[in-house]
């Protein structure tokens, strides 16, 4: 029915456009003086406000719309209508009508602007509302220092404290794989390589950012975590078959090009002379770049880091295909571990009782994860302005 | 004493060339490394994948008979049991009645399905001797690529040599929704789910971004609201895609009581996901173009806005739109936030609007993965290729535009 509504809108507002174009025009010929505005800009008035009217009437009918499914496009359209005329009676030599489209279209930027305050808000409230509920039936010192993680149990106990150190572990593990691999690749895109081979590694690097993390956790889950588990097996160390390790490997791999795509900007971002003066002085390529380049853009490289290590918290899809449900408490990469986005989504994926402890659990796992990301991203963000070097 | 200190010297040059060439090495090391990942990783999933596109059929001369048949009944007669007899038929030595079953059970369901169809189509074969088809099942039909061994190995090779067995390219992959069968299974469902999806997204995404820029870019006075709205579109482009799942779930289906589900919400939450992306985008296009338009449509008593509307965004258009592509090109392949609101539940019927009920491409891999079936391993790795063969295609348009459309000033 919104569709319909927005359809016939649509034509009422082209047909306001159109008409009032034809009065202005009318009024134009007819007139000996000149109009404040153009017969075009009367018409996009009367489109504007058409439209404006329309939604207005949309929303005004969404209570009524499941008794009287006719109501929203019928009230829509009358609004549209009545709005329309009223705007095109107005139209007078005198009637500044660009001033007034150009009023209505500077408040749709500014509402388009504050979707995104809105987005946050809308996060904020709803992991905020949902968590209350969940803190009300589970006391939050059980649930931020206690040890034991299994919703589902009876009784069921709501301890973070090994998804957060699964979590970290797995995301230690991404990290340890993906700074060198991505800040090594920088530097030697950035430094040595010769042109070609730039031209040939950044669609490389680019088509792995762009791979869908479901097909890396599918990846992880069939191929790598049995790769691991037998060649784990066969020096005779005991893997489990949902190791943290496959997971941590796997998306150290997706963040390499993340980190190797900020440093390569941060490292090209150190001016030539710092080098040449290094060159100068005798030094080599990889004493200059050790010695004089990485230090320079050693803040950079810290938030690239932090950047990677919130996104590493934050991934979902490889963790829950590669990575098991259960919250074990412990640091040895070859076990299995939970992490916190496997439980948010297993435990929302499916029956949801939203007066259950269970399902609220999420929330408040969700708001934690907010939380973590959000003061990584401070943080690395504020590392970049406070140590940013001015040079020039 | 000279010739000692430049002995020395020596000796240092050389270690320092020698760390030189180590340090080298090690950038090549990782490039290589990230090279093989990538290469293994295409390699693993295009072995694996590639033979689903295809499927095994087998033929066989069946008497369509009046009696079994009924002219009037066509639709209701039991045509998978006439398959099941006329392939019995053929077998005589087979006794035991087991293997009996398991004889059966190498033809699909589809079968009976296919001949019925094919006497809807012509009633005037009933009484007549027709060469039917016969869709193998997912187990007969890995056997027959190799994939698999099975310890109906004896049966399976009797069966190959008395009723010749075939590939051919597999069709229903790309016309079937969902099936619990996975010789039946398509993915027509979940990418016209994705389309629908990813269109709302685009829909909803594409202008309010854009206009999101435009107000930042070029009308917004540096103030604290501002700064506000800025600080806030970088958080954004940084919370984890799950946590807009989570907004969704308790906003959208909670709160506003839209249905679970389906592509309008999933579209909207993709909307959402993609915003700050779109609007930092557009920013950078709109920032490269040069004031002097600007100024210059002013000079000559154009409005701010029409100088803007009229003159800077046409120019900023093809910048906007390459990062609006690769923009979407991340929400094609989103899965996580869409798991939250109900677009994960096994849906056979192939969705005709944005309000059905539906999955989308990742989220129908996700599923697939996880099912015991082998035959559905295979399935999810070509639901993969097709997947990135999709995103490949989007890069590609996004790279044609902006080498066709950059302009240096």
């Amino acid at each position: 029915m919104i569709l319909w509504s927005l359809l016939i809108i649509l034509v009422a507002a082209v047909g306001a456009f159109l008409f009032a174009k034809s009065q202005a025009t009318t009024l134009q010929t007819n007139n000996t003086g000149r109009l404040a505005s153009l017969p075009g800009q009367h018409g996009l008035l009367a489109a504007a406000v058409a439209i404006l009217a329309g939604l207005a009437g949309i929303v005004v009918s969404i209570p009524f719309s499941a008794s009287f499914a006719w109501m929203m496009p019928a009230l829509s359209v009358a609004a549209a209508t009545i709005a329309a005329f009223f705007t095109i009676s107005r139209i007078t030599p005198n009637w500044h009508a660009r001033n007034k489209f150009e009023a209505i279209v500077m408040g749709v930027l500014i509402a388009s602007s504050i979707v995104a305050i809105l987005t946050t808000v809308g996060i904020f409230a709803s992991v905020v509302f949902e968590s209350v509920a969940f803190f009300r039936q589970v006391n939050i010192f059980e649930f931020l220092f206690t040890t034991q993680w299994s919703p589902t149990g009876t009784p069921p106990s709501f301890g973070f404290i090994p998804l957060l150190t699964g979590t970290l572990l797995i995301t230690f593990i991404a990290i340890a794989v993906a700074t060198p691999l991505g800040l090594f690749s920088a530097i030697y895109l950035a430094e040595y390589a010769s042109p070609t081979l730039r031209r040939w590694m950044k669609p490389v690097l680019e088509m792995l950012a762009g791979i869908p993390t479901v097909v890396l956790g599918f990846f992880a889950a069939l191929t790598v975590a049995p790769l691991i588990k037998h060649s784990g097996n066969a020096i005779g160390l005991n893997v489990a078959s949902e190791s943290a390790l496959a997971a941590g490997l796997v998306m150290g791999m997706m963040i390499v090009p993340l980190i190797s795509s900020l440093s390569d900007d941060i490292i090209n971002a150190v001016p030539q002379s710092l080098r040449d003066g290094s060159y100068a002085m005798g030094a080599t390529k990889s004493e200059t770049v050790k010695r004089v380049v990485l230090p320079a853009a050693l803040p950079g490289i810290m938030s690239a880091v932090m950047l990677a290590i919130s996104r590493a918290i934050g991934e979902t899809m490889i963790v829950v295909m590669a990575a098991g449900l259960a919250a074990n408490l412990t640091f040895n990469p070859l076990a299995a571990v939970s992490t916190i986005t496997v439980q948010i989504a297993t435990l929302l994926v499916g029956d949801q009782e939203f007066d259950s402890a269970k399902t609220l659990s999420a929330f408040a796992l969700g708001i934690v994860l907010f939380f973590i990301t959000l003061a990584l991203n401070y943080i690395a963000l504020r590392v970049v302005q406070r140590y940013r070097q001015a040079y020039d | 004493m000279i010739e000692l200190s430049a002995k020395g010297s020596n000796g240092l040059l050389a270690k320092r060339y020698a760390s030189e060439t180590r340090f080298r090495a090690y950038g090549a090391i990782a490039l290589a490394l990230t090279t093989i990942f990538l290469g293994f990783l295409l390699y693993d999933i295009i072995s694996k994948g590639w033979p689903a596109f295809f499927e095994s059929h087998s033929s066989i001369e069946i008497k369509i008979d009046p009696e079994k048949v009924g002219a009037s009944d066509i639709a209701n007669s039991d045509f998978a049991a006439i398959i099941k007899q006329s392939v019995r038929e053929q077998f005589p030595d087979i006794q035991s009645r087991e293997d009996k079953k398991t004889l059966a059970s190498f033809i699909s369901q589809a079968a009976g399905d296919d001949l019925r169809n094919m006497v809807l189509a012509k009633p005037e074969l009933i009484g007549q001797t027709v060469k039917a088809d016969l869709l193998l099942s997912a187990e007969a039909d890995l056997y027959y690529k190799g994939l698999i061994d099975t310890d109906d190995k004896p049966l399976l090779d009797k069966f190959k040599a008395k009723l010749p067995v075939s590939q051919s390219i597999s069709w229903r992959f790309w016309t079937n929704g969902d099936s619990r069968e996975p010789e039946l299974a398509g993915l027509l469902g979940a990418i016209k789910g994705s389309l629908f999806t990813v269109g709302i997204a685009i829909l909803i995404g594409l202008p309010l971004g854009v206009f999101a820029a435009i107000y930042l870019e070029q009308f917004a006075r540096r103030n604290r609201w501002t700064d506000l709205i800025e600080v806030n579109i970088n958080n954004l482009a940084a919370v984890p895609s799950i946590i807009f799942g989570l907004l969704g779930l308790a906003m959208f289906l909670n709160f506003f009581g839209l249905p679970r589900s389906a592509p309008v919400v999933g579209g909207l939450v993709l909307a959402l996901l993609v915003l700050p992306t779109i609007i930092i985008a557009s920013r950078a296009a709109l920032r490269a173009v040069p004031p002097s338009i600007k100024e210059a449509a002013l000079g000559v008593g154009a409005s701010q806005q029409q100088a803007v509307f009229h003159h800077v965004l046409p120019l900023a258009l093809p910048g906007i739109l390459t990062g609006t592509i690769l923009a979407l090109a991340r929400a094609f392949g989103e899965t996580a936030p869409l798991l939250m609101i109900g677009m994960v539940a096994f849906i056979a019927d192939v969705p005709q609007s944005p309000t059905d009920a539906a999955t989308v491409l990742p989220v129908q891999i996700f599923l697939w993965s996880d099912l015991p079936e082998l035959a559905f391993k295979s399935k999810t790795a070509a639901a993969i290729i097709i997947l990135i063969g999709i995103l490949m295609l989007a890069n590609a348009l996004a790279i044609y535009l902006r080498r066709k459309f950059e302009r240096r000033w």
